[in-house]
């Protein structure tokens, strides 16, 4: 390996100890090429991970939401981490509508509606389809609210049900439930 | 014709750079004596308009950056400066948003002058397969320049297309928040994508110096498809090609020009007019028109990684196409059958695009599913099979000999 053309090559041969100095340089080759490898990839991984999100962005993980102000049947929209994050008081038929689904054959990603919420009237969402990022309409009384009475993303035409659940459409999984806890009657700590 | 002889320059100064660095004798060998086939035509001058316009986007970019502030909180604001305060700014923009345009133009003209010529095939393969990585680094390079005016189609438009990699298994989700530098898009993606909308043009500049040296190693293809035999197939690059190259590329901006000063936002999008809001999404979010044939790919398939896949499978086919056709017969000319079927698939792509600007349901979303598999079935089933079915012309003895049996007729 180490007997290469390269001209210094043949005056180590030449020299006292030659074959002692060509293992020598095959040592040095492998060790050289090892700890450049390693070195390489160390260095390489801070420029990468500097993309991640930084420790300011981190912080923004929780915020409070009173609910005191929402009617049944009515809608709000928070922001959390820059995300939209639905907050809809169900009505007692939406209630109903989405546990009679939990048997619904259509259901791409199987959850039961108790599996989604802390207290049936109270669905927390992060409002943004799972297909490709858009913000499902359904949130305004106006707005289109699909096939499943729930709400429909206007981008791919995805149809969510009164649990968020992906009933029909391009997206691949239900509205994800982001974790918040009560910290009172009608109000929850998102993050 | 004098290739390979070395020149002798008369201007003193010339000839001591010359001696101790040969860029002027590389000049002459490669844009003056450099050979080209005597019969190329107009089609062969949007290599050159492309590389114009390549330019024309470097110098007005780097003018608009002294300007504009990569920030959310003001990159919309910075847009108005520029276009209301700043000297020229209004014109500046305006060449920068629709020269994007006209750069695709070029060089998707460019693509299907190759297609139709064959001018992928050996031994053009590694000059057809870098044309292919600098119109994917075009595709990049436009992508994010569209975001920076933190408009409600520039928001949207970066939120669709990064969710694109969430379509992975496992590794989608944490590749997206890598790519955000958060949980949505926001100020670090904005400034992200500003660094490297300055960068990659130089990357694309890097990749097209290559493409005109692998280029320059077998020289220009041409409409016979047939080599240079001797002398008298070709003329030199300077001044014949040069002026015909020029000439087009004045034509080309009278077209260009024309888009600038009538209708610069004919082929924008009014809705990037209303300052990006991360909540509520435009009722319908249609990407710029030269990547809408992608986009009725992306949309026509009805799995989310589906679709993914074959939208960059759609590029993906390219950088194999020279070993998909079986053909030895380059240019079309002599392919009375594949012509047809080029015309088609130019058709294809062009309903394709359409589609893609109509929301994906109802017949449109059958029509843009059509095109999808028509688009592969060109690429993965008809130029092999045809290529092997097709019976093989006699194809002219020289380019000379065709060229003069044309005029005497």
């Amino acid at each position: 390996m180490a007997e290469t053309t390269h001209p210094s090559g043949a005056g180590a041969h030449g020299a006292p100890g030659g074959g002692e100095g060509t293992s020598r340089r095959d040592f040095l080759y492998l060790a050289t090429g090892a700890v450049g490898a390693v070195g390489v990839a160390a260095a390489v991984w801070p420029f990468i991970d500097s993309m991640n999100p930084a420790a300011d962005t981190l912080a923004l993980a929780s915020i409070d939401v009173d609910l005191k102000a929402i009617a049944p049947g009515q809608s709000i929209t928070v922001t959390w981490r820059g995300k939209p994050v639905f907050i809809r008081h169900r009505t007692a038929a939406e209630i109903e509508q989405a546990k009679k689904d939990d048997a619904a054959s259509d259901l791409r990603e199987v959850q039961t509606d108790a599996s989604r919420v802390q207290k049936p009237e109270w669905l927390v969402l992060i409002g943004i389809c799972t297909h490709l990022g858009c913000v499902p309409l359904g949130q305004k009384p106006t707005d289109p609210r699909g096939e499943f009475g729930g709400w429909f993303c206007p981008c791919h035409g995805s149809h969510y049900d009164t649990s968020g659940r992906i009933r029909k459409g391009p997206a691949p999984l239900n509205l994800p439930v982001p974790p918040y806890a009560f910290t009172g009657d009608a109000a929850i700590r998102l993050g | 014709m004098s290739t390979g002889t070395t020149v002798t320059f008369s201007n003193p100064v010339v000839k001591w750079i010359d001696s101790r660095l040969p860029i002027f004798s590389m000049l002459d060998h490669e844009y003056n004596k450099y050979p080209m086939p005597r019969n190329v035509n107009y089609l062969w001058a949007f290599g050159a308009i492309a590389g114009v316009m390549l330019i024309t986007m470097i110098a007005t970019g780097l003018v608009l950056a002294m300007q504009y502030a990569a920030n959310t909180h003001i990159a919309f604001d910075s847009v108005e400066r520029i276009m209301r305060d700043v000297n020229y700014g209004w014109l500046l923009r305006y060449l920068h948003a629709n020269g994007a345009s006209f750069f695709f133009i070029a060089v998707f003209i460019h693509v299907f002058r190759g297609l139709y010529y064959g001018s992928y095939k050996a031994p053009r393969e590694i000059l057809w397969m870098l044309g292919v990585v600098i119109m994917l680094l075009m595709m990049a390079t436009a992508f994010m320049g569209y975001v920076l005016p933190w408009g409600q189609m520039s928001f949207w438009g970066a939120t669709v297309i990064t969710n694109l990699f969430s379509a992975f298994p496992i590794v989608g989700d944490p590749i997206v928040t890598w790519l955000w530098g958060g949980f949505s898009v926001d100020n670090p993606t904005l400034n992200r994508f500003f660094a490297l909308h300055f960068l990659l043009p130089f990357v694309i500049l890097a990749v097209v110096i290559l493409h005109t040296a692998a280029l320059h190693v077998c020289g220009s293809n041409n409409p016979l498809g047939i080599d240079i035999k001797g002398p008298q197939d070709s003329v030199p690059f300077n001044p014949y090609v040069t002026l015909k190259d020029g000439f087009a590329v004045v034509v080309f901006f009278i077209f260009y020009m024309g888009f600038v000063f009538y209708a610069p936002n004919y082929l924008g999008h009014p809705d990037n007019y209303i300052p990006a809001n991360p909540l509520v999404t435009p009722a319908h979010i249609v990407p710029e028109w030269y990547f809408l044939p992608f986009y009725a790919i992306l949309r026509a398939v009805p799995d989310k990684l589906g679709g993914v896949l074959a939208m960059f499978g759609a590029i993906a086919v390219l950088f194999v196409l020279p070993w998909l056709d079986t053909s030895k017969v380059r240019s079309c000319k002599f392919r009375p059958i594949y012509r047809q079927f080029f015309w088609i698939l130019v058709i294809d792509c062009l309903v394709l695009g359409y589609a893609g600007a109509m929301p994906a349901e109802g017949s449109w979303l059958l029509i843009a599913r059509i095109g999808t598999i028509y688009y592969f079935f060109h690429f993965l089933v008809l130029l092999p099979v045809l290529g092997k079915l097709e019976p093989v012309p006699q194809l002219p003895a020289s380019i000379a000999e065709a060229v003069l049996k044309k005029e005497k007729a």
